[in-house]
C-alpha cells in the first residue's frame, strides 16, 4: 500500500546526518574563520618571540621560554594561552549554536520531520561540536609546531621531568596534549548544546554559554569557593604538564575524563530531556 | 473509515497557557483527496499541522496519520509524509543543492545511492534546476519557496502537507504549484494544503475543512460545504416583467438595490429554490416574452461561505 517502505531501507546510511553536520559545519566561512583566528595565536608569538627574542625572561606563560631553545613549544605556549578565552569562545559559539541554530534558521523543523529522530539529532548536533573541539585543539598545536619549526631551532626535547625525547616520541605527546585539552572541554560543549536547546537565539546561547566558562575559572580562582574546585569543569584545563614527563603521569588524564564524563553525563541528559519534550514552534 | 483516513484526528486540543488554539478538532482527511484547510490567520491551522507533524505534543486528543497514531509510529510515518510548514526554511551558507542534500541525510530511511538523483529530481520538478548551485541566500522569496517544495518531494509520499505553497510565488509560480499538486493527486498522493487564496483551493480540492479560532467551524466536500443558495441572474431590459415571471415560479426575489424598486433595472436575480431548473426559469422567461440578454445560475463562492463561518471582522483572533 504505501510506496515509501517504512523499515529501513536498504542503502540507508545510519551515519549520512553526522557526516553532512560535519561537512555543514566546517564548510561554513564562519568556522573556518574561527579555526583561521586560533591559527594566528602561535603564529603571533612566534613571531613576538623571534622578533623581541625576549623568551627567556622566566616570565610569561608555560613553556614561552623554552621556544628560543627549541620551536617545538610554540605549540604547547599557544595551547596555554587559548586555554582561558579562545578555546571556549570558539567551542561556546559552536555548541551554543547546535541547536538553537537550526531554531533560528527554520531548517530544524525540517530535519525533525524529515524525520532525523529527536535524539539521533541531538547526538549528532554534540558529536558536531566535539569534532571542532579536537579540530580546534589540532591546529593550534599543529600550526604552533610548523611556525616553529620555521622560525626557530629544533631538536629533541627536553621534558618537565628533565629526559630527552626524540621527534616520534614527540609526536606522541603533542597527539595526546590534543586528546587532553579536547577532552577537557567535552564536558563545556555538553553544557553549551544543553543551554542550546532553550532558547532559539543562537547568539544568546552562544553568550550564555561563554559566559559559565568564565565563571567557572573565577571561581577556581577564588580560595574560599576551594571545597567546590574539584568539581568545576573547568579545574584541570591546565593539568596536562603531566603528559610532558617521564613516564607520563596518567592520575590527571584518568581524573579530569571522570569529571567530564560526569559533566556529560548530567547535561546530556538535561538536553535530552528538554530536547525530546519540547515543542518545536520556530 | 478509519483505515481509509489518511489522517484523522479525535478530540484534538492544544492550549498554550490559557489559550486554547485548537479545540477538540475532530478531522478526517480521505485518502487519495486533495483536501482543503482553510481558517483565518491565527485559527490554529499551523499549530495542527505541527501537531500532525509530531513538532508539537498535542493537549489530549488522538491523532493517526496514514493508519499508525501520531507521535507514536513518527519514525515509520514521517518518511511517507512530505511536509511544508510555515515557509520554508533554508541554510542560506549552503547552496540550494547542498540544502536538499543535507534535509535528505537528516531521513534516516532515505537510501544514500539515490540521493544526488532523488534531490536532482525534485529541483527539476520545481524548475530550480538552473539554480541549484547558488547559494540559498541568493534566492528570490519564490525560489525559497520551490526549494521547501522540492524538500517535500524529495521521496514518493503518501501524503503531502503543504502550508500556505504558494506564498511568495509569481501567477506563472502559483499555476505551476496547482499543476503540481493536480498531478501528485493524479500519483494517488493525498495532499493536505492549507491557504488563504480560496479560490486555489476551490480549484483544486476536493474536500474543505474551516478553522475559526481554534475550532472546526465547516468539513465536508468541496460541494457540501458551497451547496447554499444558488441563484439565477436574468439580464434583461424587461425587468419588471422578469420579476414577475421568477415570482409566479415562485422564486424568491432578492432585495433590489437600495433606491431602485424591484424591476426598474436592467437585472433580476433570485433564489434558485430547489426543483426549479435554470431551464424552466428560461422557456418561462421566453414564453413571457422577456428579451433575455443573459441568464447566469451560480452557487455562493467559497469566499461568500467562508466569510459567513468565520465573521467578517478584520481582527486576528487571540
Amino acid at each position: 500500500m504505501s510506496r515509501a517502505e517504512p523499515a529501513r531501507a536498504p542503502g540507508a546510511r545510519p551515519f549520512a546526518l553526522l557526516g553532512s553536520e560535519l561537512a555543514t559545519l566546517f564548510r561554513r566561512r564562519r568556522t573556518i574563520a574561527m579555526l583561521g583566528a586560533l591559527a594566528l595565536v602561535p603564529i603571533l608569538i612566534a613571531i613576538a618571540v623571534r622578533v623581541t627574542s625576549a623568551g627567556s625572561s622566566g616570565r610569561g606563560p608555560a613553556f614561552l621560554s623554552d621556544i628560543t631553545q627549541n620551536g617545538l613549544f610554540v605549540g604547547f605556549t599557544a595551547l596555554t594561552v587559548s586555554i582561558p578565552l579562545f578555546l571556549p569562545l570558539t567551542i561556546g559559539v559552536v555548541a551554543g549554536d547546535t541547536i538553537a541554530g537550526e531554531a533560528s534558521l527554520g531548517t530544524l523543523r525540517y530535519l525533525l520531520v524529515a524525520p532525523a529522530g529527536r535524539l539521533r539529532l541531538l547526538g549528532v548536533k554534540y558529536l558536531g561540536a566535539a569534532v571542532f573541539a579536537i579540530a580546534a585543539s589540532a591546529v593550534i598545536v599543529v600550526v604552533g609546531i610548523g611556525i616553529g619549526a620555521l622560525l626557530f631551532p629544533i631538536g629533541p626535547v627536553t621534558l618537565l621531568s628533565g629526559d630527552t625525547i626524540g621527534a616520534g616520541d614527540f609526536a606522541l605527546r603533542a597527539l595526546l596534549m590534543i586528546g587532553y585539552v579536547s577532552m577537557s572541554l567535552l564536558g563545556f560543549a555538553a553544557i553549551g548544546t544543553f543551554i542550546s536547546t532553550l532558547t532559539t537565539v543562537p547568539v544568546g546561547a552562544m553568550a550564555a554559554t561563554v559566559v559559565l566558562a568564565a565563571a567557572s575559572q573565577i571561581m577556581d580562582a577564588l580560595p574560599q569557593l576551594s571545597a567546590v574546585h574539584p568539581w568545576l569543569f573547568t579545574h584541570d584545563w591546565f593539568a596536562f604538564g603531566d603528559l610532558l614527563r617521564n613516564p607520563i603521569s596518567w592520575d590527571s588524564y584518568a581524573q579530569n575524563a571522570v569529571l567530564q564524563l560526569g559533566y556529560i553525563v548530567v547535561f546530556g541528559s538535561l538536553a535530552i530531556g528538554r530536547f525530546t519534550t519540547t515543542d518545536v514552534l520556530s | 473509515m478509519t483505515t481509509d483516513a489518511a489522517i484523522e484526528t479525535s478530540g484534538l486540543t492544544k492550549i498554550f497557557g490559557r489559550q486554547r488554539a485548537v479545540d477538540d478538532l475532530d478531522l478526517t482527511v480521505p485518502r487519495g483527496s486533495v483536501f482543503g484547510f482553510l481558517g483565518p490567520n491565527g485559527s490554529g491551522k499551523t499549530t495542527t499541522i505541527r501537531m500532525l507533524l509530531g513538532l508539537a505534543g498535542a493537549s489530549s486528543g488522538e491523532i493517526r496519520m496514514l493508519g499508525a497514531p501520531m507521535p507514536g509510529a513518527l519514525r515509520s510515518v514521517l518518511p511517507r509524509v512530505g511536509a511544508l510548514v510555515e515557509g520554508p526554511a533554508i541554510y542560506p551558507f549552503l547552496s540550494g543543492r547542498a540544502n536538499l542534500l543535507r534535509l535528505d541525510a537528516a531521513d534516516l530511511h532515505a537510501p544514500s545511492a539515490t540521493r544526488r538523483a532523488r534531490v536532482d529530481a525534485a529541483l527539476d520538478r520545481v524548475g530550480l534546476s538552473h539554480a541549484a548551485q547558488k547559494k540559498a541566500h541568493a534566492y528570490s522569496l519564490g525560489m525559497k519557496q520551490r526549494l521547501g517544495i522540492a524538500n517535500a518531494l524529495l521521496r514518493p509520499r503518501d501524503l503531502l502537507i503543504l502550508d500556505e505553497p504558494s506564498n511568495g510565488l509569481d501567477p506563472q509560480g502559483t499555476r505551476e504549484v496547482r499543476s503540481l499538486i493536480r498531478s501528485l493527486a493524479a500519483e494517488g498522493t493525498t495532499v493536505f494544503v492549507s491557504s488563504h487564496l480560496l479560490s486555489e483551493i476551490e480549484q483544486l480540492c476536493s474536500h474543505v475543512a474551516v478553522m475559526s479560532a481554534g475550532r472546526l467551524v465547516a468539513h465536508g466536500t468541496l460541494e457540501e460545504l458551497r451547496r447554499g443558495e444558488v441563484r439565477v441572474t436574468v439580464r434583461t431590459p424587461d425587468a419588471a416583467n422578469a420579476a414577475r415571471v421568477l415570482t409566479e415560479l415562485n422564486l424568491p426575489l432578492d432585495e433590489p438595490a437600495s433606491g431602485d424598486t424591484a424591476g426598474s433595472g436592467d437585472s433580476v436575480s433570485a433564489v434558485l429554490v430547489d426543483g426549479v431548473l435554470p431551464e424552466t426559469v428560461t422557456a418561462a422567461l421566453v414564453a413571457a416574452g422577456v428579451r433575455v440578454r443573459g441568464l447566469s445560475v451560480a452557487g455562493e463562492t467559497l469566499e461568500e461561505r467562508f466569510v459567513a463561518l468565520t465573521g467578517e471582522g478584520f481582527d486576528v483572533a487571540g
